[in-house]
């Protein structure tokens, strides 16, 4: 008798998540240009990078946070086992408000950076690049009255960012938008329902007007309908991970993997980084009581810090993609490397975020830059110039409710 | 008695750039323009409610980014975006579209002719590098040949060992190059006509020649030897229309405390003892100032604002007989939606890019013959642009503008000379082309603005309307710019300068000429150079 033969996929185990939107964004990725983050599957680009980059600074376009990490810390012992955790003062934090934070090790080395948007006066969301789990039961010890849950599946999100975004959600029927302030969360509804499934923080990571969308999974398709419709006049376009590490770039935001190796992946004796070396010493606050890295962190802001993270504008137009730096143009004395580079379009600079030795600031800072031509390498010097400001940062960003785009 | 240390006649980009560099060294310069707005032909107008035109250009990518970065044009709100790819419609309704990804591309090319598909590669690698030896010079003061200063003889030794350095054989292509017609130069390559002509149309954009003519070769370079973000070939928007462009050099301009008078048109440049002092102002003022630059063209600066008698035996002949004729006309249009056009596919990117409507090669050239006999092309090359639909600021939400660029169109007509209704049926006959292509057009039509030779020379000053102010012909390159001997933007008469597209490197939106144009001013004032040198070359 002939059964009918049942088909499985010997690889299923080995094949990639799905984000809730995949369907709509495999649709749009004309050039099958998939890498992967966190399990999931998960666009490099879908058109051509450069072009989704200047959505992100012309028009407005999304970008799937699906598989970044998300917690909901829960219950009367939630801020105060946050606050031990960051560095930053959570208890100042006001309910509907987000937060940028990071945590360190005992030894004040970096963990990771996030977002902290309070929920309610004991229910928090904290957002990671990395998985966390671990760490964040770690950091409850003796907090009973709290539950850690892993959201990073039920919840889908996207990243919405570009001048026209504001006037895309107005379109979209998001009432009051434009009084939503950077850093702030409001709820709303999704194609005319009574309840409010849509949560909507004025925050992202290109340094430009945007907003992040949060949503339950099974509405995850109708937000991206209603989204792309209302988008449809003001160039909306999915973008992927290389126009994100562009927008990031020129805004001086920082990157795992980039500029900092987490410190419990980290192998290498202090291969990892303090936030001072980082430039994050705004995020440390020794005003608020004990918190984990504090003592270390103490001891490393009054002894000194042997790197700073800068921002470079570079002579010319090649990339200082890896390059070393010196404190001289005959390169006899190295004073730091460089951890992300590119040529800015929308500023049209050569532009770097880069380690150098504190010591070093104050003079002279020369790359050694590598490039081929037509299979053949070169190399050549550059002159180094430390900016204070991110290299983009308009005002839209800043502004409440947004100037017209 | 005020006087200025210079004053820069014209508020075009160029005048704008020359006028920013003088007074970044500390000059003080004040710039004259005779319109109540700045920009020149890179300008924006809101010309009906809501909708922003560049009226004259459209696309920008000669833009010098070594300039755009010294002056910080940025934070002055320039910002520059590439658009998509052009699709170009045969006169049998066939299109053929470009596409941004080389395999794409391959893979279109191939389904019209194989041999070409091939052919593509080595045909862009040929212009990529004649188009790098051009770019080159582009923030270079041309040596004089015949001059035996040191700098000119370095100057011309550099040029030699450039030109040496393609090789023999590519030597001799590339100047054969510089008198070759696009067809001629085509048929080297390809065999599909609709292919060819839609590489041909830029040979001819701005140009009174036709694709057959010989040296519209080299004008097609020009048109390729640009570049966005280091794309070379690409162009780009302006975001906010070409007058984003002006306006932000003009920031940079009045950070350095330089001042700008509009409403000011220059009647006449003032000469005594043979050295320039200044300028009468059409309202009889007059200004005075140690330097006098001016960004009108060659024949307008010599023939119309300067007396004969003021200038050596020669130069008003030479600017009398300067190559400037017009041959281009602009329509913008305000649409109440994005047109369709048959046989395009609804993609959201080619929407997003251009639109050519080059017919064949027979037809460029019989719209060329139109011009010839003083007429306006019955069957006109038009290349349109939809900037709204990639940047969300020139026209309302899901309303748009469209750019269209046309050849040829005559600054004087053999039937007498051009009236309102005359410009009137030139702007239909455009219309109704594009029609042909996109059944419904004209009803998405909300207003439109025709501009023939003769509007746009009336506006801009651009004599016969000519966009390149002069045209871009071998004996009108390089160190013949605008005339032989005086290619190094001095002029004439002392401490008179030229900053205009009439010198090198020529005409479109580049910053060059005015940048180049300081760099010699600053040198004879004996005060620190300020204008940056292109080290953006060697990719
Ligand atoms: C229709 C059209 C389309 C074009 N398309 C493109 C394109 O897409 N891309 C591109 O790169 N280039 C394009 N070009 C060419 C490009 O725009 C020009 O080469 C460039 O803008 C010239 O700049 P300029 O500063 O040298 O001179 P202009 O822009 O010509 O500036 C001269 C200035 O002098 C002023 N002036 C004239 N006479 C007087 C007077 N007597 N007194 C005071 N002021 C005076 C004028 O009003 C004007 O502001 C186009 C040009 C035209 C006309």
């Amino acid at each position: 008798m002939n059964k009918p033969m049942q088909v499985v996929d010997p690889y299923a185990g080995e094949r990639l998540k799905l984000s809730p939107f995949h369907e709509r964004q495999a649709a749009l990725n004309l050039r099958d240009a998939w890498s992967s983050w966190n399990g999931y599957k998960f666009a490099d680009y879908y058109y051509d990078e450069e072009y989704e980059y200047f959505c992100v600074r012309n028009s407005c376009a999304t970008y799937d946070i699906c598989p970044m990490q998300k917690y909901i810390i829960s219950g009367p012992d939630a801020e105060a086992m946050l606050d031990r955790m960051v560095t930053r003062d959570v208890s100042k934090l006001k309910q509907d408000r987000v937060t940028y934070v990071c945590w360190c090790t005992d030894e004040g080395r970096l963990i990771d950076d996030g977002t902290i948007f309070k929920l309610a006066e004991d229910r928090f969301l904290l957002t990671c690049g990395s998985p966390s789990l671990a760490w964040l039961r770690k950091s409850a010890f003796g907090y009973d009255a709290l539950t850690i849950e892993d959201v990073s599946d039920t919840l889908a999100a996207l990243s919405f960012q570009g001048p026209t975004t504001c006037e895309v959600l107005k379109k979209m029927g998001l009432d009051g938008i434009e009084n939503l302030k950077p850093f702030s969360i409001a709820h709303f509804p999704l194609a005319g329902s009574n309840d409010s499934p849509l949560m909507v923080s004025r925050t992202g990571f290109t340094g430009d007007l945007g907003y992040e969308l949060w949503i339950a999974p099974e509405l995850a398709l109708t937000l991206w309908d209603a989204l792309y419709a209302a988008g449809e006049d003001y160039g909306i376009q999915p973008y992927g991970e290389a126009a994100t590490n562009m927008a990031r770039l020129e805004a001086g935001f920082i990157m795992p993997g980039m500029e900092f190796n987490e410190a419990l992946k980290t192998i290498h004796f202090e291969y990892d980084q303090t936030p001072f070396e980082l430039s994050l010493d705004w995020l440390v606050d020794f005003k608020k009581p004990h918190f984990n890295g504090r003592e270390a962190l103490l001891k490393a802001q009054r002894k000194g810090f042997n790197y700073t993270l800068v921002k470079l504008d570079i002579d010319g137009n090649k990339p200082a993609e890896e390059s070393l730096l010196y404190a001289d143009r005959n390169c006899e004395k190295e004073i730091g490397y460089v951890t992300s580079a590119m040529w800015s379009p929308v500023v049209k600079a050569n532009i770097a975020l880069a380690m150098v030795h504190s010591k070093a600031l104050k003079g002279d800072i020369w790359a050694e830059i590598y490039y081929s031509k037509e299979l053949r390498h070169h190399s050549k010097i550059a002159r180094c110039v430390v900016k204070k400001a991110p290299f983009w940062s308009p005002a839209r960003a800043r502004v409440t409710p947004p100037a017209a785009f | 008695m005020k006087k200025y240390d210079a004053i820069i006649i014209g508020a075009g980009h160029n005048g704008l750039t020359n006028a920013a560099y003088l007074a970044k060294s500390g000059l003080d310069v004040l710039v004259v323009e005779k319109n109540d707005y700045i920009g020149g032909a890179a300008v924006t107008r809101e010309m009906h409610d809501g909708w922003f035109y560049s009226s004259c250009s459209y696309v920008c990518s000669m833009m010098r980014q070594t300039i755009h970065r010294d002056l910080n044009l940025t934070k002055h709100g320039l910002v520059l975006v590439p658009y998509l790819g052009t699709v170009v419609f045969a006169d049998n309704g066939d299109t053929m579209t470009s596409y941004n990804s080389e395999e794409a591309e391959y893979n279109q090319l191939r389904r019209r002719s194989p041999h070409d598909a091939d052919a593509m590669f080595r045909f862009q690698t040929d212009l990529a590098r004649y188009a790098q030896l051009i770019r080159k010079t582009l923030l270079r003061t041309p040596p004089d040949p015949t001059s035996f200063k040191p700098r000119d003889i370095r100057e011309l030794l550099w040029l030699a060992k450039e030109f040496w350095s393609l090789g023999e054989r590519e030597l001799y292509e590339y100047i054969r190059f510089f008198t070759m017609s696009a067809a001629d130069f085509l048929d080297d390559y390809f065999e599909d006509d609709l292919i060819k002509a839609a590489m041909a149309s830029p040979g001819v954009i701005g140009t009174a020649l036709g694709v057959y003519s010989p040296g519209s070769a080299y004008i097609l370079l020009h048109h390729v030897m640009g570049d966005v973000d280091g794309n070379i070939g690409a162009w780009g928007l302006a975001r906010g229309g070409m007058g984003a462009i002006s306006n932000a050099i003009a920031g940079a301009l009045q950070e350095h405390g330089g001042t700008i008078r509009t409403g000011a048109g220059v009647d006449k440049i003032l000469v005594k003892n043979g050295r320039a002092t200044g300028v009468v102002l059409d309202n009889g003022d007059e200004l005075y100032a140690n330097i006098v630059v001016s960004n009108m063209d060659a024949k307008r600066t010599f023939t119309q604002c300067m007396d004969k008698n003021d200038l050596p035996p020669g130069i008003y002949e030479k600017a009398k007989n300067f190559k400037i004729r017009g041959s281009s006309g602009k329509v913008n249009i305000a649409l109440s939606g994005l047109p369709k056009f048959n046989n395009v596919a609804d993609n959201r990117y080619i929407n997003r890019g251009g639109q050519g409507f080059v017919g064949s090669m027979e037809t460029m050239e019989r719209a060329y013959d139109c011009w010839k006999h003083g007429r306006w092309s019955e069957d006109p090359f038009i290349e349109s642009v939809i900037p709204s639909a990639w940047d969300p600021t020139v026209a309302p939400p899901g309303q748009h503008w469209m750019s269209n660029f046309v050849q040829y169109c005559p600054p004087k007509l053999a039937d007498g000379p051009w009236t309102p209704e005359k410009r009137d049926a030139f702007g239909k006959t455009v219309i109704d082309k594009i029609e042909r292509y996109s059944p419904g057009f004209k009803d998405l039509i909300v207003h439109a603005e025709v501009r023939t030779p003769h509007e746009i020379e009336a506006e801009i000053g651009l004599t016969e309307g000519n966009i390149f102010q002069g045209e871009l012909t071998i004996d009108q390159l390089l160190f013949n710019r605008p005339f032989p001997g005086y290619a190094q933007y001095r002029m004439p008469i002392k401490n008179m300068y030229m900053c205009g597209s009439s010198t090198h490197p020529g005409g479109g939106v580049s910053s060059a000429c005015g940048a180049n144009a300081a760099r010699e001013i600053l040198m004879d004032l004996k005060r620190p150079n300020t204008v940056p040198e292109d080290d953006f070359y060697d990719e």
